[in-house]
């Protein structure tokens, strides 16, 4: 068992056990992830590293519930939620998990404002409510003066950050990011891994980052490493 | 109304096919409210005839002549409550392209046969006290622009000659499917002025029966009480009548439904097409949705809102424009579509289809989108 707890906290935010992940293509197996026990507690800044096909990205949507293990059980915030399915652990996902992906996947037709509202549709906030959360996220990352801009009118670097107003808006349990700063610039880059530390430091969020980067692995309180389907610290 | 924004954003994404779809649906909607205007158009008669009342032809065809002497024969039939009859004269005014219909009536009993028809009562007296008298229907009233009083000059082609009528009044419809462009003037004047071979001959007969009568079996009674002599009759009901004169101009039914089953499944198609594009170029997007919590049933719905929203307003403007067309253009045949509006039920029928095939052609696209798979979703990427 790989154990995360560098904030000193008593108990674990998200409990992996045995989990395995293998994909059939044809007569083959695919053993994408072996026998994975992981620990981390609330507040931790954890990277995963690894080189491409470990299973970096397959671990981290087991983990935010996007994809489901082949075997072993994941527990976040007391909830297995492998045991959940279909709508259920949509709405888990909507509850506990923000998402900040290498290609920023902002919607191009919507606004930065309407793209980070997106999470609170979901909940029963009124229009007003949903527009002062949408302000202050953008406020924290720094972006409030574009919130009229479409992603297509804002930087690499403008638009991660949009992402990550997104991912925050809805105050979620934990932040999953997969290669954030992967297809930035170093400047870009920086500020990028400056936000997440001031939402660890600042905001109490539990960040689970996958990167290839170092840098950016050096931001991290801790670094775990994958390698064909294996945890390694 | 807090998803509309995003639903507006998605249609609007590629303007000009959203354009195009919404305008495939308006021309097709359009094409549809104008076929069921002309289909009802045609079968106006058919709807607009007297559920009791009987016509008596010549049972060689309609344009031979039965003897005026068969009124009191069949006056006399048991169940038959009131005769009248009528000839067709088929003259022209003016020009050959003005064509309406003209009967000669017998003016003591055609009111009474159809009170559908309404005129006032100076209006029928009028008609009784003069031979020369002729009504004419508000439609061809209009069309013409005549007004009581005038003098109407009409060329005869099967009764020849120059004849002239007074108009002394101008009738309304009760309901909307009744005919207004028919023109009645006497019939004892058409004996007066006409042929010879047209002494003592009427075109049709119409019979009203008593309430409860069967049909059937009094049109056999009269038809067997004119068998084995000169004249034989052939006796249907008014509704089968007018059926049969609809369908001696070739299966417009037919010709109309076929015509507009393939442009709906022409707009079947294309507007699947549109929205199973919309879809595809957008799996990012949509499995984004489903990342951040959007359930899949959201994203099903999400779709056929966008293929539903572009049915009904191409499709509201479409009927829309038929409406207007039928109520501002009125009818394009110069007359031979006398009765030329859009009907509620034509309308609805209209919107109905537009709501099925919206749902239709977004249905599988939605599935697709409901089927998405967040993380192969975001591998394909």
């Amino acid at each position: 068992m790989v154990k995360i707890g560098s904030n000193g906290s008593s108990s674990s935010l998200v409990v992996a056990r045995d989990v395995s992940k293998t994909y059939h293509r044809g007569s083959e197996d695919l053993h994408v992830l072996q026998g994975i026990n992981l620990q981390i507690d609330a507040g931790d800044f954890v990277a995963f590293m690894g080189p491409s096909g470990s299973g970096k990205t397959t671990l981290l949507n087991l983990l935010g519930g996007l994809d489901v293990p082949s075997t072993g059980s994941i527990i976040v915030a007391g909830d297995e939620i492998t045991r959940l399915s279909g709508p259920r652990l949509t709405q888990w996902r909507a509850r506990h998990v923000g998402f900040i992906f290498q290609m920023y996947n902002l919607l191009p037709v919507l606004s930065a404002f309407r793209n980070v509202e997106l999470p609170l549709l979901l909940t029963s906030l009124s229009s007003d409510e949903r527009r002062k959360r949408v302000e202050t996220a953008l406020r924290v990352v720094n972006l409030q003066e574009r919130m009229n801009h479409k992603p297509g009118e804002l930087s690499g670097g403008q638009q991660q950050r949009v992402a990550i107003a997104r991912a925050i808006v809805a105050d979620p349990t934990f932040l999953l990011c997969d290669e954030p700063t992967g297809d930035l610039d170093r400047k870009s880059a920086d500020e990028i891994l400056e936000l997440l530390e001031l939402l660890v430091r600042d905001f109490k969020k539990t960040v689970l980052m996958v990167t290839h980067d170092p840098r950016a692995a050096e931001r991290a309180h801790a670094t775990l490493h994958l390698d064909k389907g294996l945890l390694t610290q | 109304m807090k998803y509309l924004p995003l639903l507006l954003a998605n249609l609007t994404r590629r303007k000009v096919r959203t354009i195009l779809t919404v305008g495939s649906f308006a021309v097709a909607l359009f094409l549809f409210g104008l076929l069921y205007t002309i289909r009802a158009s045609f079968n106006q008669g058919i709807e607009a005839a007297g559920a009791d009342r009987l016509v008596v032809i010549n049972k060689v065809s309609l344009i031979q002549p039965l003897p005026l002497a068969y009124r009191d024969r069949i006056q006399r039939t048991p169940g038959i409550k009131e005769v009248t009859y009528a000839n067709w004269f088929g003259g022209v005014y003016q020009d050959e392209k003005n064509f309406f219909a003209q009967f000669a009536v017998d003016h003591s009993t055609w009111r009474a046969m159809y009170p559908e028809f309404l005129l006032s009562e100076k209006e029928w007296s009028d008609f009784s006290a003069s031979r020369t008298a002729c009504i004419a229907g508000e439609f061809t009233a209009k069309r013409f622009g005549w007004k009581v009083g005038d003098r109407i000059p009409v060329r005869g082609v099967i009764y020849p000659g120059a004849w002239e009528f007074d108009l002394v009044g101008i009738y309304k419809g009760a309901r909307p499917q009744d005919d207004t462009s028919q023109f009645w003037f006497r019939w004892d004047y058409l004996q007066e002025n006409g042929p010879p071979w047209t002494k003592g001959y009427v075109g049709w007969y119409v019979a009203r029966m008593n309430a409860g009568e069967d049909m059937a079996a009094l049109a056999s009674k009269l038809d067997e009480s004119f068998a084995n002599s000169t004249w034989e009759t052939r006796t249907q009901s008014e509704q089968f009548f007018m059926a049969s004169f609809v369908k001696q101009m070739g299966n417009i039914e037919f010709l109309m439904v076929t015509i507009g089953s393939v442009v709906f499944f022409t707009l079947l198609l294309v507007t699947g097409n549109s929205m199973a594009m919309s879809v595809r170029e957008r799996t990012g997007e949509l499995a984004v949705l489903k990342a951040v919590g959007f359930t899949d049933t959201f994203v099903l719905g999400l779709v056929m809102t966008e293929s539903l929203l572009i049915a009904v307003v191409g499709g509201g403007l479409g009927i829309l424009a038929a409406k207007a067309f039928t109520v501002f253009g009125g009818d394009p045949t110069g007359g031979l579509l006398p009765v030329f509006y859009l009907s509620m039920v034509g309308i609805v029928s209209g919107l109905v289809a537009t709501v099925l095939v919206g749902v239709a052609a977004g249905l599988l696209p939605a599935l697709s989108a409901r089927r998405l798979q967040v993380v192969q979703a975001f591998r394909r990427l």
